[in-house]
């Protein structure tokens, strides 16, 4: 029983990583694709463009910090010999579950925004500082997942 | 339609270079310049041309919309979301090809220049008769247009054969379309073509027969009843206009013709405006491209009207809204 409850608590960790990461990987691509479109036409533009991209890579970074404290909690990272049983397992995987989903859904949610936002910039550079607000409002959300997600993991019982 | 993030390199380049379209202050500017020379020293200016030339305004402006094309190969777009917009010009070097096989005089400037119907090869299809090499949309008015014209020799009943099936070709296009700047140019220029058709069947009291011939279906309005109207006369066409949601038409039919021609253009320029806000489809391409062929258009107006001597009031009575 206690290696399906590692087992859930090892896929909670997988998932977090994964999914976050995935949504990041998209977000960034999008955002990418519009910021080699604008740099192609005015290279001036390049570090504005430049960090909105880089706005949807933070879910993959919350989905590492959580897979991190998942890994600790389970005991796979120094931890030392930890029983998770299998009701443990489940809970660990369902408290991983809101960074996964909203990490890889707001991911891509921001990339598409922030492609958006770099329309703006190449039209608009004076109007970078509100550009950046609009792809920053879908972070919101993905922290709040990282909350619940940090907060639930941490204080699982093991 | 649906997102279509594939365009999203593509849209954010064209949003830098609508930063570089002329504007209406340009235009204005342009217009109040003293001669031709000037108005092409400016679009010089601009980045308009290159070295090869020679300040000359005609080759100047075709440079450009080889730019604009080129710039659209380099995108890796598909290019046949373009077609539709290609659809006038093959049509209309359908009828000059029309005219030059049957009368055998030769005149290349009347063609427009194309990869596949260019003048050479559309020559070679209606002298072989080979309807097959043409779209299928085309072949049927292709046959029409040559036997009406070897038989009767009435030029204008062939071009208004080629001109209905090209109208009845961008509707047909817009329809089949996922994109909606697509439908609605091909919405726009049906309708507004129908009614360029009917203003000048009014003028030069056609028979109703021509009219129903000559006007394509559309969704804006009734052809029939536009046919109908066209046909009692131009007070007539007025009002039907008026109580169709072209009130604006007709008011600019009322100032002039000049006015009127103005109205079209400016109408689908509001068609494609809504791009401007569009992110992941092939939207503001397309409207990238009307929008550099309508300052074209009207660099154009304003260096003929310099030329001519027009003065700045006529010159600006006949220049377009820009799309930035």
């Amino acid at each position: 029983m206690s290696e399906l409850g590692m087992f859930f608590g090892l896929l909670g960790a997988a998932t977090a990583v994964l999914l976050a990461g995935a949504g990041s990987a998209l977000g960034v691509g999008i955002a990418g694709r519009a910021a080699a479109g604008v740099v192609t036409e005015d290279p001036s533009k390049f570090a504005q463009v430049l960090l909105l991209q880089l706005l949807p890579g933070t879910q993959g970074i919350y989905g590492l910090l959580v897979g991190f404290i998942t890994l600790s909690k389970i005991g796979l990272l120094g931890g030392g010999d930890v029983s998770i049983s299998l009701s443990t397992g489940l809970m660990i995987f369902a408290a991983c579950l809101p960074i996964a989903v909203v990490g890889l859904i707001s991911g891509k949610s921001q990339g598409q925004c922030s492609a958006a936002s770099i329309g703006i910039v190449a039209k608009r550079p004076e109007s970078f500082g509100q550009a950046m607000l609009f792809p920053a409002m879908v972070e919101t959300y993905a922290i709040l997942a990282l909350l619940i997600s940090i907060l639930a993991v941490s204080n699982i019982p093991v | 339609m649906a997102s279509d993030w594939s365009y999203t390199y593509a849209v954010a380049r064209i949003r830098v270079l609508e930063t570089r379209l002329l504007t209406n202050n340009d235009v204005s500017a342009m217009t109040a310049l003293k001669s031709a020379d000037a108005v092409v020293t400016f679009l010089k200016d601009k980045g308009w041309g290159d070295s090869s030339d020679g300040n000359e305004p005609e080759r100047i402006f075709a440079l450009e919309e080889q730019k604009t094309w080129a710039l659209m190969k380099e995108l890796g777009v598909d290019f046949s979301v373009f077609d539709v917009l290609s659809l006038p010009n093959i049509y209309h070097n359908l009828k000059a090809g029309v005219k030059e096989v049957c009368t055998s005089s030769s005149n290349e400037k009347a063609f427009f220049a194309d990869d596949r119907f260019g003048r050479e090869n559309m020559l070679k299809i209606l002298s072989e008769k080979d309807w097959t090499a043409l779209p299928a949309h085309m072949r049927k008015a292709a046959e029409e247009a040559l036997e009406n014209m070897l038989h009767t020799r009435d030029g204008q009943l062939s071009d208004v054969i080629v001109d209905r099936a090209c109208l009845d070709a961008i509707e047909a296009a817009g329809r089949a379309s996922r994109d909606d700047v697509i439908r609605d140019y091909a919405g726009s220029q049906v309708a507004v073509t129908d009614i360029k058709i009917a203003v000048r069947a009014a003028k030069t009291r056609k028979s109703l027969d021509f009219l129903l011939r000559a006007l394509a279906p559309c969704s804006s309005f009734d052809v029939k009843a536009l046919a109908q109207a066209a046909f009692q006369g131009e007070d007539s066409l007025l009002d039907f206009l008026s109580s169709s949601g072209f009130r604006e038409a007709a008011e600019a039919l009322k100032v002039s013709p000049s006015v009127f021609e103005r109205w079209c253009d400016n109408r689908m320029i509001e068609t494609i405006r809504p791009q401007k806000y569009e992110t992941a489809s092939v939207g503001p391409l397309v409207a990238y491209l009307l929008a550099r062929e309508n300052e074209i258009k009207t660099a154009r107006i304003i260096i003929t009207g310099k030329i001519n001597g027009l003065t700045d009031e006529a010159i600006r009575e006949r220049t377009r809204e820009m799309y930035v």
